[in-house]
């Protein structure tokens, strides 16, 4: 029986921005299911990479396929299978809670969009603030809405930037079903070199836009991950 | 595509509501331009060409400021990513806010037009109304189409309103001809004149060309 075709793959991926290349010859494969960890210093290319991997951002070198679809040209395909969490919460500030999301859930053509609206409030513990404009809310609150935004439409592969930014412990209890390891594919972001490894598959250290590390998470050590941040 | 353009035009008027950010801005611009016409004219009224032209340069003017902002929510607060994320005909993002802009033109002339009623125009305004408020749709239209082209594109660079004011203005200047030159016989001292057939085929063309145009290159003023 043929492997199943990677959730993710990058074969010399690359990304400018005008002169400067923020991404060089990235290559790896992540198997559906799996958690890939992108550990790396301001700068390295961890959010581009995230970014290309959502279509956000045209790949300028190399081949990329997502879900089976190479990108950009099958862009449309992935599309709605993705669920992206990036440092900007992709909501309106005036908009409450519950309002953004079920504007994203009519986007995604949610099927019982008020129901399933609900549960991701419900889940990531917002069902008391939902009414309140986005504007009033804490930095924590407006990540966990962030989390819930991305997840309600149930996407094949997460894509996550530093998801547990501005998030206290509680709350980070309360997200981690909804974004963990689990079923879904998940492409994630860190700077915490223990944390981080926790529940990944492969691991990946970016600096300067290349790849200085790329190996199963469970052989990486933090001592080598701290190394690319020297 | 009906579905997501009522979703993008429910949330853009719901926005508009609490923000208050274009709709007043433009009306207290217009109203502001025809009281300093009133002065600066030093006339106690006007009709026919002069009438037409004022009217139409001030709304011109008005729906700049409109055009500005029409995509700043989507640039400022993400909207721009999390609509591309989405699954969803690209399009549909530019119809929801042509008739965004399209309504908030409407809305205006609503203030305008008796404003100027008052302040400055001297034939009575009721025997024009009907042919002026068809004059008045077909060049929103047209405004609304070409303003939300420009404003997609002047807003992924820094000199946003420099860009719009460029772009649009030139390319607003066969809607304001067409429209002034449609609406001038409607104000004219002896009674308003018919409807000029010649400016409303010229100003319906200009509609569906930048229509066809917008339809044509939208998708790619999104692409990165």
């Amino acid at each position: 029986m043929p492997d199943p075709e990677p959730a993710v793959s990058l074969r010399g991926a690359g990304r400018r921005y005008g002169e400067r290349a923020a991404l060089r010859d990235v290559s790896l494969e992540l198997a559906a299911g799996q958690t890939l960890v992108v550990f790396g210093p301001n700068g390295a290319g961890k959010t581009t990479l995230l970014r290309m991997l959502a279509t956000l951002l045209r790949p300028h070198a190399g081949e990329v396929r997502v879900l089976g679809c190479a990108l950009p040209d099958d862009g449309y395909a992935v599309r709605g299978r993705i669920g992206f969490l990036g440092h900007d919460p992709l909501l309106y500030r005036e908009l409450s809670g519950r309002e953004n999301l079920r504007f994203h859930a009519r986007l995604h053509g949610v099927v019982d969009a008020a129901a399933r609206v609900q549960a991701v409030l419900d889940a990531v513990g917002m069902q008391a603030r939902a009414d309140d404009p986005v504007a009033e809310l804490s930095r924590g609150m407006v990540q966990r809405v962030a989390v819930a935004r991305a997840v309600l439409h149930e996407p094949e592969l997460l894509l996550l930037d530093e998801p547990l930014a501005n998030l206290d412990p509680a709350a980070v209890a309360q997200v981690m079903p909804l974004i963990g390891p689990g079923m879904r594919t998940r492409v994630l972001t860190s700077h915490d070199p223990v944390g981080g490894l926790v529940g990944a598959d492969v691991a990946l250290g970016l600096k300067g836009g290349r790849a200085q590390l790329l190996g199963p998470a469970a052989a990486v050590t933090p001592a080598q991950i701290a190394a690319l941040y020297a | 595509m009906r579905r997501t353009v009522a979703a993008l035009l429910s949330k853009e008027l719901v926005l508009e509501l609490r923000t208050r950010e274009s709709v007043p801005a433009m009306v207290l611009f217009t109203i502001t331009t025809y009281v300093v016409f009133h002065f600066g004219l030093d006339r106690n009224s006007i009709d026919g060409d002069l009438a037409s032209g004022v009217l139409w340069v001030t709304l011109l003017f008005a729906a700049i400021l409109g055009i500005n902002r029409l995509f700043v929510a989507e640039h400022e607060q993400g909207g721009f990513d999390g609509f591309l994320l989405a699954p969803v005909d690209r399009t549909a993002l530019f119809v929801a806010k042509a008739i965004a802009l399209f309504a908030y033109l409407t809305v205006v002339e609503l203030f305008a037009v008796p404003a100027f009623a008052v302040l400055l125009l001297g034939p009575s305004l009721g025997q024009a109304l009907p042919g002026l408020i068809v004059v008045l749709l077909a060049a929103n239209a047209g405004i609304a189409v070409v303003g939300t082209l420009v404003a997609a594109l002047a807003i992924q660079t820094r000199a946003r309103d420099l860009m719009v004011s460029l772009l649009a203005l030139p390319l607003l200047v066969p809607v304001v001809l067409a429209a002034s030159s449609a609406t001038a016989p409607l104000l004219a001292a002896g009674g308003a004149g018919a409807l000029t057939g010649n400016w409303m085929a010229m100003l319906a063309l200009y509609d569906l060309l930048f229509a066809l145009v917008a339809y044509a290159i939208f998708d790619f003023l999104l692409e990165d």
